[in-house]
């Protein structure tokens, strides 16, 4: 795996990069994700939260006006929501660029469904800076997904924000800050609408789960968005 | 696209003002009032501010309300509206189900938190009914304030338990919108944020709707 900026943890600044410091809580929640996959998937997370460096004079000046009353559990939660944004507007575009979609109606789903993932990076990048962090942008592939072709590509679709709606849904009871989860709320059912028509375009039911949409931790989700990360 | 849209205080600045527990509570049995006439509303004025905790199954039942007017409305459709597509009468099938089961469990979570669940609204959906192009118009009306209501009343919500169930119902109500503007052949989403409207804005919204 790799990402686009390098750093190490910083000064004590959010819940991810105590955790990398810090033996027992990274134990702690080794055991809390249990399973084969929990160091690759902690990897990723440290790697798409990255450092949270002190040179940001904007981001300091603009911590020092909104004490971080939220604290770092926020932070962390952001910076995983733009991490699962980046990947999709990433494989939007790499679906879009390879012109994959011949048919015209559904090229421009795609189109706006892209538009609608790049604001909620840019919203998701601004509030990462808001809570004094530094935004990630993770590196990402998408090869074998194009090479299997437009039927691929569509259900690849429809799983990736079926999976988005779950993880903003599962993270929606952790977060501290009214405004933060405000914000994500209003991007959590956007992402719903995605998959609903996701899922119509590739012949499933709207509601998979039901009545109640069922959440993902993010145990859950980083495996299975591991194969879209370079 | 405006990055300056995006900027976060403006995304801070999604409606959830006016929400103090107190202002909610009171709105809440205020404009509920209207709706259900005052009688109803004594007992619900009084359990409001007679337990500081009580919030949340106001919360709820301003939510079952939204739900009851959802399930009515697709019941009703289903019976009456004449020339339903086989897909559109499908779909109606299935909304009208989930919003039976958020009716369901929404009754049963109030009263979990020690509430009284409100009756159903006398409701009149007007031409609505006339073709199949009227009820969709009103059900992508409906589903979307379903998400605005719910999204704007959820950080309101004080039990991690209560909020994870209206996040649950308010994606699904999310799927059944993007689900009836596909079929009206409108975009699925107006932009990346879904708006947020408050139990205020709601419940003027629904008014015409409901009789009783």
């Amino acid at each position: 795996m790799s990402q686009t900026q390098d750093g190490e943890p910083g000064q004590g600044e959010g819940a991810v990069a105590e955790l990398a410091k810090d033996p027992s809580s990274r134990k702690r929640f080794l055991s809390m994700m249990g399973g084969a996959g929990a160091a690759s998937a902690l990897a990723i997370f440290v790697a798409a939260c990255g450092d949270d460096d002190d040179d940001d004079s904007a981001s300091s000046d603009q911590a020092d006006k909104q004490p971080k009353k939220s604290g770092g559990v926020d932070l962390e939660i952001v910076q995983y929501a733009l991490t699962l944004e980046h990947l999709e507007t990433d494989f939007y575009n790499a679906v879009i660029d390879a012109g994959i979609i011949k048919d015209a109606a559904l090229g421009k789903v795609a189109t706006m469904i892209r538009d609608n993932e790049q604001e909620h990076v840019d919203a998701l990048t601004a509030t990462v800076k808001q809570l004094g962090g530094t935004p990630q942008k993770p590196k990402t592939t998408f090869d074998a997904v194009l090479e299997g072709g437009e039927k691929m590509v569509l259900e690849t679709a429809a799983t990736v924000e079926n999976l988005g709606a779950a993880a903003y849904l599962g993270q929606a009871a952790r977060i501290q800050s009214k405004e933060v989860l405000a914000a994500a709320l209003a991007i959590h059912t956007v992402e719903g609408r995605h998959a609903a028509a996701l899922n119509s375009v590739v012949g499933k039911t709207i509601v998979p789960d039901g009545a109640f949409a069922k959440p993902a931790s993010m145990e859950e989700v980083l495996p299975q968005v591991k194969p879209f990360l370079a | 696209m405006s990055t300056d849209r995006l900027a976060a205080p403006e995304l801070v600045a999604v409606d959830i003002t006016g929400v103090t527990r107190q202002a909610f509570i009171l709105r809440g049995a205020v404009t509920a009032g209207a709706v259900y006439g005052l009688s109803t509303v004594g007992p619900f004025v009084g359990q409001a501010f007679a337990q500081d905790d009580g919030g949340d199954a106001e919360i709820l039942n301003f939510a079952l309300t939204l739900e009851y007017l959802e399930a009515a409305f697709y019941d009703q459709a289903l019976k009456q509206v004449s020339g339903l597509s086989g897909e559109v009468k499908e779909l109606a099938t299935t909304l009208r189900d989930n919003e039976n089961e958020h009716v369901d469990a929404l009754k049963a979570a109030i009263s979990d938190l020690g509430g009284t669940p409100v009756k159903a609204p006398g409701v009149d959906f007007g031409e609505a009914f006339a073709n199949q192009k009227a009820f969709l118009a009103l059900a992508q009306t409906l589903e979307d304030t379903g998400v605005s209501a719910y999204n704007g009343a959820a950080p309101a919500i004080k039990s991690k338990d209560v909020l994870a169930a209206a996040g649950s119902i308010v994606q699904i109500e999310a799927r059944h919108a993007a689900a009836i503007r596909s079929l009206n052949g409108n975009p699925i989403s107006d932009g990346g944020f879904d708006k947020t409207l408050t139990t205020k804005q709601v419940l003027k919204a629904v008014d015409p709707l409901v009789t009783s």
